[in-house]
């Protein structure tokens, strides 16, 4: 009895720190932008409103910033993924030398201060025609990506039975049959695990976003919310501002609810043993 | 010479089998630098090249506004970094925020990963939600925390019963501070809890059963049998955090831009790139960055001994 207390505390305690400040943003997205202007430090609107998310939605450069953030991430996710796929069968399957500088590699690019990289990009992006257009992030993401991606993956790739493959080609089917029908359905899981948590990163970045962007051309979601004025340029547009968050959290909240087990697995796998 | 003599009188089939062996190996070398090459020459395209560009340009005094005056000043702008106390107080700034936020979150996080290792019932929710932290953009997460911290709408300053009403927050350093961590921390916390709860799956349920068998208290199992067992959960969950936080930037950006001195040692370094369009500069910052992290990674790796290859390839 009284551990199911405790853990009827500690639940509600967790879902309060994760949701609450959730529930703030979206509170504040229904605050009219008069009310806002004027100050309203209480928590609920007075006079609830759809309003903001009418002005947002109107705004051409939030959506021209959604379709960017969109697909830039979509074709970053996929190219990032599909590389990743190849070197992680490698690193599960293969014995070559040098497998722990690949590892090694990918881990030191984890750790790398992106903004050290912001200087020289910067420049030579605008050498090479890359600065403020898609490819130009697109790249970036992917390097950035491909370290979680190659060890999602390998972790992934090591768990499953290989053997099968063998024995399928035994029972008669060809190579093609036992690859399609025995391995893709055992690796989908992971690939698509691989490719949810490289969505969040591309889909998040900002750095990149802000330094390598100058028009709406190519400019991304977060770096628009940082640049977002309002139509009412001498009033912060705070609630406006909330309600576009709202709308740029709504696909992650619907992501997450989906596929909340496989993203932990994938976050969970090769950081320690099992 | 010996060793040819010994080998020489070898049965020839064993030969040929070592040959096969040997060539196999090959092929396989072969393949597997080929199925890895792509993503390694993507990996270091973007990291490799441009950090040595960086080491170059760092020796020139080069401003993007006038390319033409571009000269060799060897390692001047490294000095000029290294003695401005600019440079000092963003990096104390980072490290503060690094070692608050991440002790913070580690007892937090362990917190939360106890409560979801002993859930039995709502795992389903639990998981979702602690995942919406995580996926939020954290720009977002900037915002939602500026605005409750903020004077004119925010809740923060009515709700804390010893802060005055119209207190700002963001009117000084260490109360601006704290508001970014605050935000950093309620990001990242699930991503640590996550991990540390990963960490704690592993433990056998035997040896606690048999530490309370044997009399040990919670504290004690906690302490005794717990910690240690998982200890290579915490150094890979500390290090990863530790050298995330340190690159603090988005929050900055968004909640303070810098002011009342709360700028990080990254947001320094954005700032002479891409506003003062100073490419010498910053690139010296760039590779003073680089060389923190490196560090700091050495340092974390050293003090608890962990062997993250080790770690990372058990999977």
């Amino acid at each position: 009895m009284r551990t199911k207390v405790g853990q009827g505390i500690g639940l509600v305690l967790i879902l309060l720190w994760c949701l609450f400040p959730v529930a703030w943003i979206l509170s504040l997205s229904f605050k009219s932008v008069e009310e806002a202007a004027a100050g309203s430090p209480q928590f609920l609107p007075k006079d609830p409103t759809l309003d903001t998310y009418q002005v947002v939605l109107q705004d051409a450069d939030f959506q021209r910033a959604l379709i960017n953030s969109f697909g830039i991430s979509l074709i970053a996710t996929t190219l990032s993924v599909i590389l990743a796929t190849l070197a992680a069968y490698a690193i599960a399957r293969l014995d070559f030398t040098g497998k722990r500088v690949v590892l090694s590699i990918a881990l030191a690019i984890a750790m790398f201060p992106v903004v050290s990289l912001v200087g020289p990009l910067f420049d030579q992006w605008r050498v090479l025609g890359l600065f403020d257009t898609w490819p130009g992030l697109i790249i970036p993401y992917m390097s950035f990506t491909l370290p979680l991606a190659i060890w999602t993956l390998s972790a992934f790739f090591r768990e499953i039975p290989w053997e099968m493959e063998q024995a399928a080609q035994v029972d008669g089917a060809t190579a093609w049959q036992a690859f399609r029908k025995v391995i893709v359905p055992l690796a989908a899981p992971g690939v698509f695990t691989a490719a949810i948590l490289t969505f969040f990163f591309a889909w998040n970045d900002f750095v990149f976003g802000i330094s390598l962007t100058s028009t709406t051309d190519a400019r991304p979601v977060p770096a628009q919310l940082a640049f977002f004025v309002g139509p009412d340029q001498f009033n912060a547009p705070t609630s406006t501002l909330a309600a576009a968050s709202m709308m740029v959290t709504v696909p992650i909240i619907i992501i997450v609810l989906l596929f909340q087990r496989k993203i932990v697995a994938g976050l969970t796998s090769g950081a320690v043993k099992g | 010479m010996a060793t040819g003599a010994v080998t020489a009188p070898r049965p020839q089939a064993s030969d040929r089998a070592r040959r096969a062996a040997t060539e196999r190996s090959r092929g396989e070398n072969r393949l597997g630098w080929k199925l890895v090459a792509p993503a390694v020459v993507m990996m270091l395209l973007v990291t490799a090249y441009p950090m040595f560009r960086a080491l170059y340009l760092s020796l020139y005094k080069y401003r993007l506004t006038a390319p033409e005056d571009r000269e060799f000043v060897g390692l001047n702008n490294y000095l000029a970094v290294l003695t401005d106390s600019l440079w000092w107080i963003d990096v104390g700034n980072t490290v503060f925020i690094m070692v608050v936020t991440v002790a913070v979150e580690l007892v937090i996080g362990f917190a939360f990963a106890m409560v979801m290792h002993r859930l039995i019932f709502a795992r389903g929710i639990v998981r979702t939600s602690i995942l919406i932290p995580y996926g939020i953009i954290t720009v977002v997460s900037a915002f939602a925390w500026q605005f409750a911290f903020s004077l004119n709408n925010g809740f923060v300053n009515g709700w804390l019963p010893l802060v005055g009403d119209d207190f700002n927050w963001f009117g000084s350093k260490w109360p601006a501070l704290f508001a970014i961590c605050v935000s950093e921390i309620w990001k990242t916390t699930p991503f640590m809890s996550l991990l540390l709860l990963a960490g704690l799956s592993q433990i056998s349920e035997d040896m606690l059963e048999a530490a309370k068998v044997d009399g040990a208290t919670w504290w004690q199992r906690l302490w005794k049998v717990i910690i240690p067992n998982m200890r290579a959960a915490i150094m890979v969950a500390v290090l990863f955090r530790a050298l995330d936080a340190f690159r603090i930037f988005d929050n900055i950006y968004v909640m303070t831009r810098g002011a009342q001195g709360t700028e990080s040692a990254s947001f320094l370094t954005y700032r002479q790139v891409i506003e003062q369009f100073e490419l010498g500069i910053g690139s010296a910052l760039s590779v003073l960055l680089f060389l923190s992290v490196m560090l700091i990674a050495f340092l974390l790796v050293k003090l608890f001994k962990v062997d993250l290859a080790a770690a990372r390839q058990e999977g």
